[in-house]
This record gives C-alpha cells, sequence and structure tokens, in this order.
C-alpha cells in the first residue's frame, strides 16, 4: 500500500475509530470523549489536505483518480473496496474533513441539550465516514453502501439533540432520504446487472449500456439525488430537519450532506448514464430554475431564521442542479464551486444563526432587532455571510450562480437563464430584508452574551476567510477540477 | 433396499438429543443445567455430524426405481447446521422461561425434536418426505407454544396455531395428491422430468391447480399472506423463546421448503410457480409491512414485520415470473439471494427476539410504550436490539440487512423483474417506519414517577446466547460473502 492508498484509508478509519473511542467513554468522563473525538476529526481533516499532494494522474479513462485503492470485499455482491479522489471529488473531500473538524471543535465549547456531547460527536465522526465514503468511492455498490450510512446516525443526532418538533422532523428527514436511497439501489442494480461491473471509471461514459437501461435508470438515480439535494418540488424534508436539527446538525446537513445528492447527479447519474441525462436534461433544468425561483419567494415570507437559511438552500442548490442539467464543462465547474462555495457560507450562516438563538432564545424575525446595537460583532459577522450568500461578486457565493447561468444561456435555455437570473436578485431580497429585521431596527431586548466566544471565532473563522478566498481566487478550486470536469464533459457530449 | 445410516448420522444426532433431554430429566429431576447442557451438547453434535457428512458429496439413501426420498448433500447439510445454531439460540433464550416454571425435560425434548424435523427436511427429496419432516418440525412446536402454564392467550394460541397448522397441511396435501394423479410421482426428479413434457399430461389445468395449492399450503409455514394470520396471536401468546424460535426456524424451515419444491420438483412449470410466488412476495410483503405500522404491542410488532420479511425473502422467486429470470443461470442466483437473505434474517431476528427476552425476562413482550427507558436501563441490550432492528430494516449500522436487501434487489433485477425490486424498495421505507419507533422508544427517557422498575435477572446463558449473535450479526455484516457462499452451497445441485 502505498501513502496516497495509506491516506485513503485513513480518512475513512480515523474518523470511525474516533467516534468508537469517543462514545465507548464513559459518562463522567464526556470532555475526555469529546476531545477524542475532535482530535480524530483534526487528524482526518490532515490527512485529507495530504491527499492534495500528487503526480500526474495516470489511465486515460474518464476518471483519472489520483490517488487509487481497489480492493475485493463482497465478491457475490460485484462490491469492490474501491476508493479514489480526482478534481471533483476532493474539494469536497477536503470541505467535509473541515467541517466536521469545526463542528466537533464547537462541542467541545457547547453541548445542546440534553448533553452528553461526546455521543453527538461520535454521530458527527461517523456521518464524516459516510460523506467522505460517498465522495471517495469508485465503486457503485460501494457508493451506495457509504450512502446509506448517514441515514440513521444523522435521524439521531435531529431526534435527540433537536429542536421542539424534533421528533417529527427526524422522521421525516429519515423516511425521505430513506425514499430516496432506496431508488438508488434499484437503479445501482439496474446498471450493475446491465452493464456487469460496478466500477465506476469502467461505467462512466454509459459503457455501452442500452438506451433504454440508460433512461430507465437515469430517472432512477436522478430521483434518488433529487431527493437528497433536494431539487423541488422533493424538498419539503428539507426545511423542517435543518429548522429543528441542533446548529451542528444544521451545518453538517446543509454543508455537505446535501452535496452527496449533487455529487451523486454529476458523478453517478450524468456519468454512468450520459444518455439518460441528455434526455431529462430540460426537465431538470426547469424544476432547477422553479427551485431557485420557489426557494427565493418562499424565504420572502419567512419568518423564522433558520427555515429562511434552510429556504435558501433549496434556491442555491437549484444553482447548483441548473449548471449539472446542462451538461457543459462550464456547467459543471459553476456546480463544483457553487457546492463548495455553498458548504462555506451555509455553514457559516448556520453557525450564526445558532449562535443568535442561544443569545436571544428566539429564532423569530419580528422578536429579533437591533442585533447591529446589542451585539456588534455578531451582527456584522451576519451581514458578510449573507451578503457573500446572496452572490456578491468578491465573495465566495458569486462564482457558481453567475456561471451556471453563463452555461445555460450557452446551453440555448436562454428563457431559464433569464429566470434563473431574476431568482438571484430574489436572494438579495430576502437577505437584505433578513438582515434588516435582525440587525438593525430598535433593540428589542438585551442579549445574553453579546459578545463572541473564542471557541466560535475559532470555529468561524476558517468559514469567513474561505468565503472571501474562494471569491477572490475561485482558481483555487477551479483549477483543481479542471482536467477532471473536461474529461467528464467528453464522455458526456 | 439397502439403508445409508451414515446419510441418516445427522437426524440420529438430533431424535438422539431429545430422547437424552427427555432420560437426563428422569435421573436429575428439577434441575435445569443438566437438561440444558446435553440439549446444547446434542444440538452443537448434529451441526458437526451435518457438516461431516455433507461435506463429503452426495450420499442418497431411500431410494426406490422412481428415485431417492432422502440425500444427504450440501443443501442439506447447510439447512442442518443453521437449524442447529437456531436451536441452541432458542435454548439459551430458554434460561429465564425454565427459571419461571417450564419443566425442562419436556421443553428440550421438544425442542430437539423440531430439530430433527428440520434436520430431515433438508435431506427430503419427494413431497411426501417434504410434508412429514415439515409436520416433525411443527408438531411439538403446538405443545411449546402453550406451555405458558394458566395463561389464556397461551393456549388460545396454541389452538389458532393448530387449527391454521392443520388446514395448511391439509391443502399441501391436497396440492400433492393432485400432482401425484397426474403424473404419477412424488419424486422431485421424476416430477420434474414427467412436468416437463406438457403434451403427455392428462390435465394441465389439475397439474396448476395442484402446484397452486402445493405453495400456499407451504406459504403457511412462512406466515406468507393468505396464510399469515395465525403469526402475530401464536407468537404473542407463546413463551418469548419459543414465538423467537417459531419466527426463524418455523419460517426458514418453510423457506426451504418452498425453495426444494418449487426449484428441484415444479422447475418445468416455474412458469406457474412464478406468477403464483411474484404475488404472494408483493402481497405478503406490504400488508405485513402496513399493518404493523399500527401494532402497539411489541410481538405482535415484531411478528407482523416477520409477515413482511417473508415477503422479501420469497421476492427473489418472484423472478421467474419472467422468462428471463427461468433461465439456469438466474435461477441459482435468485435461490441463493433467498437462502441467503433467510440466513440473515434468522440471525437478526433471533437477535431482536434475545434482546426482547433479556429486557423483559420470563413475562409476555408487552407493549412498545413500557420499553421507555430501556436505553438508560440497559444500554447494551438497547444497543443489541437497535442493531438488530436497523438490520431488519436493511440500514446500516445493521450491515447484515443492508447486504441481505442489496441481494434480493440484485438478484429481481438480474431475472428482470424491475417491478418487483421497485416493491421491495418502496416497502423497505414503510419497514423503517416502524422499526424507527421501536428504537425511538427505546431511547426516550423512561417514566421518572411512578414505580421503579427493576431490570429483570439475566442469566449468563442468556447474554452469552445475546452477545454471541450480536457479534454474529456484525460478522457477517462485515463479511457476508461467509453467508453468500453457503447460500450458493445450498443452491447448487
Amino acid at each position: 500500500m502505498n501513502s496516497g492508498q495509506a491516506l485513503l484509508v485513513a480518512t475513512l478509519a480515523l474518523p470511525a475509530v474516533g467516534a468508537f473511542a469517543a462514545a465507548a467513554v464513559p459518562a463522567r468522563l464526556d470532555r475526555a470523549g469529546r476531545i477524542a473525538g475532535t482530535v480524530a476529526a483534526a487528524l482526518t481533516f490532515v490527512a485529507s489536505l495530504l491527499l492534495l499532494s500528487h503526480g500526474t494522474p495516470g489511465g486515460t479513462g474518464p476518471i483519472r483518480p489520483w490517488h487509487e485503492l481497489n480492493q475485493p470485499w463482497v465478491p457475490g455482491l460485484a462490491l469492490r473496496f474501491h476508493l479514489g479522489v480526482d478534481g471533483v471529488s476532493y474539494p469536497l473531500v477536503a470541505l467535509t474533513a473541515l467541517l466536521t473538524l469545526l463542528c466537533c471543535g464547537y462541542t467541545l465549547w457547547k453541548v445542546p441539550e440534553p448533553g452528553r456531547g461526546r455521543l453527538l460527536v461520535a454521530l458527527l465522526l461517523v456521518i464524516e465516514v459516510g460523506i467522505l465514503g460517498v465522495f471517495e468511492a469508485l465503486d457503485l455498490v460501494l457508493f451506495f453502501v457509504f450512502f446509506e450510512i448517514v441515514l440513521l446516525p444523522m435521524y439521531a443526532v435531529i431526534a435527540v439533540w433537536g429542536g421542539e418538533e424534533r421528533r417529527r422532523a427526524a422522521r421525516k428527514f429519515v423516511l425521505y432520504t430513506l425514499f430516496g436511497s432506496v431508488l438508488l439501489l434499484v437503479g445501482v442494480f439496474v446498471v450493475v446487472s446491465k452493464a456487469g461491473t460496478a466500477d465506476l471509471i469502467a461505467l462512466t461514459g454509459g459503457a455501452g449500456l442500452p438506451r433504454g437501461a440508460q433512461l430507465f435508470a437515469f430517472t432512477l438515480l436522478a430521483l434518488a439525488f433529487a431527493v437528497k439535494s433536494p431539487l423541488w418540488p422533493l424538498h419539503t424534508w428539507l426545511p423542517d430537519a435543518h429548522t429543528e436539527a441542533p446548529t451542528v446538525g444544521s451545518v453538517i446537513l446543509a454543508g455537505v450532506l446535501l452535496k452527496m445528492g449533487t455529487y451523486g447527479l454529476l458523478r453517478v447519474g450524468v456519468g454512468v448514464a450520459p444518455e439518460g441525462a441528455r434526455w431529462a436534461a430540460p426537465v431538470l433544468g426547469a424544476l432547477a430554475v422553479a427551485a431557485i425561483v420557489i426557494g427565493g419567494l418562499v424565504c420572502l415570507a419567512q419568518t423564522e431564521l433558520k427555515r429562511l437559511i434552510a429556504y435558501s438552500s433549496v434556491g442555491h442548490m437549484g444553482f447548483v442542479l441548473l449548471g449539472i442539467a446542462t451538461l457543459t464543462a462550464t456547467g459543471a465547474q459553476a456546480a463544483l464551486i457553487g457546492n463548495i462555495a455553498h458548504g462555506v457560507i451555509t455553514g457559516l450562516l448556520f453557525f450564526l444563526a445558532g449562535a443568535i438563538k442561544d443569545r436571544a432564545h428566539t429564532g423569530l424575525l419580528p422578536e429579533l432587532g437591533g442585533l447591529r446595537e446589542t451585539a456588534p460583532a455578531l451582527a456584522g459577522l451576519l451581514g458578510y455571510a449573507a451578503i457573500a450568500s446572496l452572490g456578491l461578486p468578491g465573495l465566495a457565493g458569486f462564482w457558481g450562480e453567475a456561471f451556471a447561468v453563463v452555461a445555460a444561456l450557452r446551453r440555448g435555455w436562454t428563457g431559464l437563464a433569464v429566470v434563473a437570473a431574476l431568482g438571484a436578485a430574489l436572494a438579495a431580497a430576502y437577505f437584505l430584508r433578513l438582515l434588516r429585521q435582525v440587525t438593525h431596527g430598535p433593540a428589542l431586548k438585551p442579549l445574553a452574551q453579546p459578545r463572541l466566544a473564542g471557541a466560535e471565532l475559532l470555529s468561524w473563522g476558517p468559514l469567513v476567510v474561505l468565503a472571501l478566498v474562494l471569491g477572490l481566487v475561485p482558481a483555487a478550486v477551479l483549477n483543481l477540477s479542471a482536467d477532471a470536469v473536461r474529461a467528464l464533459a467528453e464522455v458526456v457530449r | 433396499m439397502t439403508i445409508d445410516q451414515v446419510a441418516l448420522l445427522p437426524a440420529y444426532a438430533a431424535a438422539l438429543t431429545a430422547v437424552t433431554a427427555l432420560v437426563t430429566d428422569l435421573l436429575v429431576p428439577g434441575r435445569r443445567g443438566p437438561v440444558l447442557v446435553v440439549t446444547a451438547l446434542g444440538s452443537a453434535a448434529t451441526a458437526v455430524a451435518a457438516w461431516v457428512v455433507g461435506g463429503q458429496g452426495t450420499r442418497q439413501t431411500f431410494c426406490s426405481p422412481a428415485g431417492c426420498s432422502y440425500a444427504a448433500d450440501h443443501t442439506s447439510a447447510v439447512v442442518a447446521v443453521v437449524f442447529a445454531l437456531l436451536t441452541l439460540g432458542a435454548l439459551a433464550f430458554s434460561v429465564p422461561a425454565l427459571r419461571g416454571g417450564t419443566p425442562p425435560g419436556e421443553y428440550c425434548f421438544l425442542l430437539a425434536c423440531s430439530l430433527t424435523g428440520g434436520v430431515a427436511l433438508g435431506a427430503a427429496r419427494d413431497l411426501l418426505t417434504v410434508v412429514i419432516a415439515l409436520e416433525t418440525l411443527t408438531l411439538p412446536l403446538y405443545a411449546l407454544v402453550g406451555l405458558r402454564r394458566r395463561v389464556v392467550a397461551s393456549a388460545e394460541a396454541a389452538v389458532t396455531f393448530f387449527v391454521v397448522s392443520v388446514v395448511s397441511t391439509a391443502v399441501t396435501l391436497l396440492g400433492a395428491a393432485l400432482l401425484y394423479a397426474s403424473t404419477g410421482a412424488v419424486h422431485f426428479g421424476r416430477l420434474a422430468s414427467v412436468l416437463a413434457d406438457r403434451g403427455a399430461l392428462v390435465s394441465p389445468p389439475l397439474v396448476t391447480v395442484g402446484v397452486v395449492l402445493v405453495l400456499i399450503g407451504l406459504g403457511f409455514k412462512v406466515a406468507a399472506v393468505p396464510l399469515h394470520a395465525w403469526a402475530p396471536p401464536t407468537y404473542d401468546g407463546a413463551p418469548l423463546p419459543v414465538a423467537a424460535y417459531l419466527s426463524t426456524a418455523s419460517k426458514f424451515g418453510g423457506v426451504v421448503a418452498v425453495l426444494l419444491v418449487t426449484v428441484q420438483a415444479l422447475r418445468p412449470w416455474l412458469d406457474v410457480a412464478g406468477p403464483v410466488l411474484a404475488v404472494l412476495a408483493a402481497l405478503t410483503m406490504t400488508v405485513g409491512n402496513l399493518v404493523a405500522l399500527r401494532q402497539r404491542r411489541m410481538v405482535r410488532l415484531l411478528a407482523w414485520s416477520s409477515v413482511a420479511q417473508a415477503g422479501y425473502i420469497l421476492a427473489p422467486l418472484g423472478a421467474f415470473a419472467v422468462a428471463a429470470g427461468r433461465s439456469e443461470a438466474v435461477l441459482r442466483l435468485a435461490v441463493a439471494a433467498a437462502v441467503a437473505y433467510a440466513v440473515f434474517f434468522v440471525f437478526l431476528e433471533l437477535a431482536a427476539f434475545g434482546a426482547v427476552i433479556a429486557l423483559r425476562g420470563d413475562t409476555d413482550g408487552g407493549e412498545i410504550s413500557e420499553y421507555r427507558g430501556a436505553g438508560r436501563r440497559a444500554p447494551w441490550v438497547a444497543g443489541a436490539f437497535t442493531l438488530a432492528l436497523a438490520g431488519l430494516a436493511g440500514l446500516p449500522p445493521g450491515l447484515a440487512g443492508l447486504f441481505a436487501k442489496v441481494t434480493i434487489v440484485r438478484a429481481l433485477l438480474a431475472g428482470g423483474a424491475a417491478w418487483l425490486a421497485v416493491v421491495v424498495a418502496l416497502n423497505a421505507v414503510v419497514g423503517l417506519a416502524y422499526y424507527l419507533r421501536v428504537v425511538a422508544v427505546l431511547f426516550s427517557p423512561g417514566p421518572s414517577d411512578g414505580p421503579a422498575t427493576v431490570a429483570p435477572p439475566r442469566p449468563w446463558p442468556l447474554a452469552v446466547g445475546l452477545a454471541a449473535v450480536t457479534l454474529a450479526g456484525l460478522v457477517i455484516g462485515v463479511a457476508p460473502q461467509l453467508v453468500l457462499d453457503a447460500a450458493e452451497l445450498a443452491a447448487g445441485r
């Protein structure tokens, strides 16, 4: 096993070991358990950074992994332990490792009710295993297995540490997303039984699948990923889950869990069934634009802070899906940077929303106000994150949305592009409304703890910096993925 | 006619176990330990004998010019080993019930008698031997179900079970008689060769009726719709370890019988048997899951869930309904998938019942709401229960259940029965809803005031048994190839 393969295994094994260590610690040493989990998350992040150094990837296939590990696991089910990272998956791997580390670190400082923070950390680490596994899997069946790992731990995070309606929200989340993943199961095996292999590298580009099978498979896969992403009208689990989840749960959900859907659509849906993707692209594009507009309109009517941010995710993921639906290299690039930007900015927004709700003991917009006076630092950060999220040039949110519109124009979807651009203007409207209500206006009541804690600054700082860096130097991500995206676009065309 | 005694060795071992248990109880009256030890050793010896005899290749006996009625081969070896392991599990779980006053000698005698039927079933190669072996498997269970003295529910359960069982046996026998009338054969090989030549049959419609009746009658043991309604009241009234044995060993026996008859005898009539099995499977899983949603008592919920699981077990055979599903390769795949799913299922189900027994002791399963706070009072048992339920729902961390689900979906899609795969997939979503309800109750806070609930004593054999079954579930979750290989061994001829 060379160093790259060892790193791939480490990104999955370290959080798994950390989860066991954190969960095994007795209750009276709760803090020690959280520290153990955070150390594991930190080591995972280091391993994910080390994955960046790579030579020239070999091979001429549509996927050229920088590092690759391929071992048999269950030959009877065509399941191989086949991992790899390339330019498409690497940014998401790094983002996942970073957000999990920040969430674990945040939990060191603050554990949501009803305590038992070490178990929360353990669950976050298990979720990390699942998400990283999805991004690293190069075997279709393995991809599915990792896709399923996330479900129950996330259910537990919402159902145990969530808000008042947590039970219902958690159940809705898990049943909806299981519905998606069983369709994924059927779709995966439609492909595997027709193609005779589950190797994603061999399958990308269609692998000679007959047209009928591709259309059927793409329908199932697209439905599965549309639930996860989520795509309007399959999004209704998202607002409840995001609103009721504890802060760290919302951050992981919005920051990286949704990306399993968009990444899956790009790598598995479009990659494995390009015929089906070409056939369904106009429908996907139209639904994505509908999501942008409807998400924006619904946001305008929201009166709860976390719910507003949750619905804004529907709109932002609409841009990502629009980029993928164009089936062009530009669109795929837009989707990738849009994914990363949304993960960074919405992660930050949920951290801030959690902090505001903890201090004001309410998330209702009419009851908040005057944050500028009572907690200037918090208000400034919220303003920064909101402006980044509405897509101001120079901050991370801009590139993904702008390029998605450009890609739609180049594809000839002028009408869709215009409507999507108008949808972006809606985002400006609701975020400015949010800022007016929360930061400006008269201060309604003093906050419990107006200043920012050191732990908060530490866990938010990296996201603040990343939102600016990605906005100024988007090439940092785009250059990583350029080759991989071009190779993918070629086989799809 | 010479009789190959070696081929019969496993059945002798099981029968001898039964006699020894009774004799031991006479020699050391009133002591549970020796009887249990003797029965456990006897079951283990049966497993070893079956493995050794079956591993040597095929040994046939009770032969006539028409064919052989009894064959010790890989199939019989795998079946006998599974039955012996299930008996061992049931014995370990019986300790609380035996402490509660159930007569140990009779109890162990009946259990070992039932084991004898199971061992003979795996080796049966004609319709009559199959029916006799199944009856030997079931007959002792009537008495075992009614063993809870002075409990009306127990007596009711025994009567319900007895009546439905008699009716179903009559139905099977009627079907077998019709087949015999049409073909003049009861041996599997001969039946298949006569049935293959449809032009020479006196009355093909009569054969069709015979096929349908045999399958429906055998569906009783699996608790398949329409002969499923006995299962919930019977499980709920029976002593818990007997319910565990019923829902695992008895169901496994039914599966083996259905497989033997369909694949070996009715092979040329799969175009008739296939649609019947497909409809039975689809109805069984849907009815089981939907009714389970509304259950308030723990054992009834498990019973209805096991009805649904019977549907999943039969599902791969539904592939025979499609012409593509009747090819040699797909047939083997489907049979292996059904056996594999049944093996995965019995381990998970046994673990679930073991956990219920550990939480309840020598009482009945009780209301689901009575399990509140179990996660605090007995975290390990609740953990094992959760793992088993997650497995039954087919989700990680119950990886065994996940791979079981994958196995059947793969077999169905390889056979071209995509519609049934989608039905299975959607049923998995419904299933998760009620399994989650139980898990949520386990980990919700217990009653704070009111009488302090005293945990029932957990004798060490029960603890060891539960740990062993849970561990086995984990091992086959990580290395499902073990089960798949065994299933292929059993399916191959």
